[in-house]
């Protein structure tokens, strides 16, 4: 059990910004996220995009914006559990609650704080009637411990970075690679494009462009999938098939946690962004109340305000009164 | 510069006639948002998530889809030779009368 002051669900700008308000008040803080590196959609959507509203900041790029949080934030030594979603809130007898995520892992606080943004990233599924039957039995959406796909013949599907980064990947480790995209033009790197280009001329790799799997066929596992081209359908015996379309993001289990919710985002007191349940608050994009408006700007003061009356919550007898940090400096935890 | 209107048709059928500013810098996603339609558009309209996702109904022509869209549209579902993202449709006065259908919502 790892234990903490706050459980900060969601490690976008708003949850990073949430560990120095708490650092300030000497709260310290665990942040889970979904998907494996800091910085939420800023990292995930739109890493390179310059971004012209943060105060003091004429322009600054999304990236750069999370690495300055992160900067920010690391005096004050937050946890982190990333790569796993956050699924499960429960109460404890002491008030306490537990944040269980989906490898189980479990974080124990008095305070959660939800800075879920538009929810958790997931793999953006493709249609197919029997897709369901395939998943985990052949059909991966993420590649997980490439190892073991090493050598074999499989199917990717997508235009994107993760798309063509693997395919070149297994290309290059004697797996067989059958690459499939709707168009001709991919959102990938260049350089990438170019590498798959060079295989498929080598014969390591075969490239079908304005192409899509369209059927699924197996007993048990994938054996073969079909693709429709335009000169027609083209079976290929495989029982590998990762569909690498990229992430969209759910609101996902957040809407099952006894949370008001309201238009897709959790309904909170503006006072100090509390939801319906005592002792969790929600900041940033994941909420909603008469006025908000969806900007990192807000988030900030959203969790400046939220982290205030997280300190009476833990501390209830304790006083507190707002320090400088002009005047303090800032004192990181040991 | 002056209002225009357009006609755009929700995921059950239903059909909306709404009014929008063609000298505001808006497009079409943030105008169905402003109606309170359905329409997400989770990425803020950078063509970076399909949210927005549309189907012109309409033969006027008001632009080609752009590179970004045409790369996101490459891997979303649902996806039509008609299909644009609403956030890279500009109002103006071109549009006036067009028609559009919310592509269904990504499973």
């Amino acid at each position: 059990m790892i234990k903490t002051d706050i459980v900060i669900i969601g490690a976008g700008p708003v949850g990073l910004f949430a560990v120095f308000e708490a650092g300030l008040m000497k709260l310290r803080c665990h942040l889970i996220d979904a998907i494996p590196q800091p910085g939420g959609q800023l990292s995930e959507i739109y890493p390179k995009k310059p971004i012209y509203d943060i105060p003091g900041y004429p322009t600054v790029l999304a990236g750069e914006l999370v690495d300055k949080l992160m900067e920010q934030a690391a005096p004050f030594k937050p946890g982190f559990t990333l790569g796993e979603r956050a699924e499960t809130i429960d109460e404890l007898p002491n008030g306490n609650f537990v944040v269980t995520t989906s490898q189980g892992t479990k974080h124990e606080a008095p305070v959660v704080m939800i800075a879920g943004g538009l929810g958790s990233f997931e793999p953006r599924k493709p249609i197919i009637e029997n897709l369901l039957d395939f998943e985990q039995k052949g059909v991966n959406y993420i590649v997980k411990d490439p190892d073991q796909y090493q050598g074999k013949e499989m199917v990717i599907s997508g235009g994107g970075d993760s798309a063509l980064d693997w395919a070149v990947y297994f290309a290059e480790k004697d797996s067989f690679v059958h690459l499939v995209h709707r168009s001709d033009r991919f959102r990938a790197h260049k350089d990438s494009v170019a590498k798959a280009y060079e295989l498929a001329k080598q014969g390591k790799l075969k490239l079908y462009t304005f192409a899509e799997v369209k059927q699924l066929e197996g007993k048990q596992q994938l054996e073969k999938v079909i693709l429709e081209t335009k000169d027609g359908t083209v079976p290929i015996e495989t029982a590998l098939w990762f569909p690498l379309f990229g992430l969209s993001p759910k609101l996902g289990p957040i809407a099952d946690w006894g949370l008001e919710i309201e238009k897709n985002a959790i309904a909170v007191d503006t006072f100090d962004y509390q939801t319906n349940r005592s002792g969790i608050f929600a900041i940033g994009d994941v909420n909603t109340y008469p006025g908000k408006l969806k900007l990192i700007l807000c988030g900030f003061h959203e969790a400046t305000l939220a982290v205030q009356s997280a300190y009476k919550r833990i501390n209830p007898d304790k006083i507190f009164t707002l320090k400088y940090t002009t005047v303090q400096g800032v004192q990181g935890f040991d | 510069m002056s209002d225009i209107n357009i006609t755009v048709i929700d995921r059950e059928g239903v059909s909306h006639k709404l009014i929008a500013p063609s000298d505001m810098n808006i497009n079409l996603m943030e105008v169905c948002k402003s109606y309170e339609l359905p329409v997400e558009g989770i990425c803020g309209g950078m063509a970076m998530c399909a949210s927005c996702q549309v189907y012109v109904h309409t033969n006027k022509h008001f632009g080609e889809r752009n590179d970004d869209e045409e790369a996101m549209l490459d891997d979303a579902c649902n996806v039509k030779p008609n299909s644009r993202l609403g956030c890279q449709i500009s109002i103006t006065t071109e549009l006036e009368g067009a028609e559009f259908e919310l592509a269904p919502e990504e499973p």
